[in-house]
């Protein structure tokens, strides 16, 4: 038949199409993005609670200080080892992690997230040593 | 309870079983190197295999669905698209059919009403489709993010429009929302839930219904279902489980620690999906391309189709019997298109 020309047509279009992540990446390794620490981040040892948890779920505690500082009024964080923090965004989470781009951005690009907190929030400008 | 949705049922929980059990007991080279290379190897080869079988077979009949008036005279006016006398025609109905699935929404319903028949437009199957297949449709092409590094700005849009609808849920105890709720995610669930329901409670369709048709169905709201629990609820490391897809398409497998056994789950579904995917009703993704019933001229009037499988006959046709047997005929008194002399005479001109 003369259709055998359009259905082979159209199925190499299908395979490169469904092919398209084997050759957009064209076989080149990619390293994950490593998070740097700052020197203040890595004396502390512990965030505002467990690392692991920090990594999986630290969007929710901060949208949780949002809801508070803004709705409630409260401005301190007690976590369950007695430990008190200011609830903020610039002052408390980005003084030790002062590098955004090395700590928030790597990742979040690496993953396609765009978190709306740079909606309002601005970073800290870095005082000229 | 019913033996075929059961069955489905079954084997997509063997399914979960063996993808938990293996990710647990330390498989994960298995099943998040090997198995999804297999998978992508028999989805690749079983599909192409099967669309070149379909491109050797025959077309035997003209079988156009006609769905309205066919071409004839100029002051009679035809369905341009729903019996389609142009390529142009063809082209516009397969392309209403693979986008808005026209055929499906031509579904009715048989109704007694005070002992007479009614036909009713039964509009949720189509609905319900149409909802499944670009649900399906985006959460694939925002899947490209776990593929892509740097991700396309393109699908990073496609992200922030998916995202649309900011659902938060903010208690001290209870919290949902974070990352942002894909609604896509949501209507695969739902729609996909509504397709399975549908085929177990309608009595006419579920009679209908085989296993084959349940386990696709059943499959996919594994998927969907694990996808979203490790996106609100077991949430895994995110950025692991892209170093290991990312290691694959760019062939440099890497196996990093601290994935969840729900990442194994939702890949080995979705690997048995690929790899069964060319052997079942899925391939109508191929498929309707390919359908005679919507491809073809509706032009069956006009123009004689030949089965290319016709064997070539020797046909003796009336005038070669006649030229044959004239004579005799003459002689018995037979009625005869060309008498003897006429028959003479176009013998001698052609001579």
């Amino acid at each position: 038949m003369n259709d055998k020309k359009w259905i082979i047509t159209g199925l190499v279009v299908f395979l490169i199409i469904v092919l398209f992540p084997f050759w957009y990446n064209r076989g080149k390794a990619v390293p994950p993005p490593e998070i740097k620490l700052t020197d203040k981040a890595k004396a502390a040892k512990e965030c505002v609670l467990s690392k692991e948890y920090m990594k999986a779920e630290h969007m929710q505690i901060l949208d949780l200080w949002r809801e508070v500082v803004v709705r409630e009024g409260q401005r301190i964080y007690t976590n369950p080892k007695g430990k008190s923090f200011v609830m903020s965004l610039s002052n408390t989470c980005l003084d030790c992690h002062s590098n955004k781009a090395d700590f928030c951005d790597k990742c979040h690009n690496y993953a396609s997230v765009r978190p709306y907190c740079w909606d309002c929030h601005i970073e800290p400008p870095k005082e000229k040593s | 309870m019913n033996r075929k949705y059961m069955f489905a049922f079954i084997a997509v929980l063997v399914l979960f079983l063996i993808a938990w059990i293996g990710a647990s007991i330390g498989l994960q080279w298995l099943f998040g190197v090997a198995v999804p290379y297999l998978a992508v190897l028999i989805f690749v080869v079983g599909f192409t295999r099967k669309v070149l079988g379909w491109s050797r077979s025959a077309v035997p009949f003209a079988i156009p669905t006609t769905g309205g008036q066919a071409k004839s005279f100029d002051w009679i006016q035809d369905a341009k698209l729903d019996n389609p006398s142009s390529k142009f025609g063809v082209f516009m109905r397969m392309v209403l059919e693979v986008f808005a699935f026209r055929s499906l929404f031509r579904n009715t319903r048989m109704k007694l009403k005070e002992g007479k028949l009614f036909y009713q437009l039964e509009i949720f199957l189509w609905v319900g489709a149409l909802a499944f297949h670009y649900a399906f449709l985006t959460v694939v092409l925002r899947h490209m993010r776990f593929f892509l590094e740097p991700v396309p700005w393109c699908l990073q849009m496609l992200e922030t429009v998916d995202s649309f609808f900011r659902i938060e849920i903010i208690y001290p105890q209870f919290q949902f929302g974070l990352p942002a709720v894909y609604l896509s995610g949501i209507v695969l669930l739902a729609a996909v839930v509504y397709l399975a329901v549908r085929r177990i409670v309608i009595p006419s369709v579920r009679y209908i219904s085989l296993a084959s048709d349940y386990f696709p169905l059943i499959l996919i709201f594994g998927i969907a279902f694990t996808g979203i629990m490790m996106r609100y609820v077991a949430k895994i490391d995110i950025n692991a489980a892209k170093q290991l897809t990312l290691g694959l398409v760019t062939l440099h497998p890497t196996v990093p620690d601290g994935i969840g056994a729900i990442f194994y789950i939702h890949l080995f579904f979705v690997c048995t999906l690929l790899a069964y995917f060319p052997f079942s009703k899925l391939m109508h993704l191929g498929g309707i391309f390919l359908s005679p019933t919507r491809n073809m001229l509706g032009n069956t009037r006009a123009y004689r189709h030949v089965n290319p499988w016709n064997y070539p006959v020797h046909v003796h046709s009336y005038d070669e019997y006649e030229e044959e047997f004239r004579e005799k005929m003459v002689e018995a008194g037979l009625p005869v298109d060309k008498p003897l002399e006429a028959a003479a005479e176009t013998a001698a001109g052609k001579e």
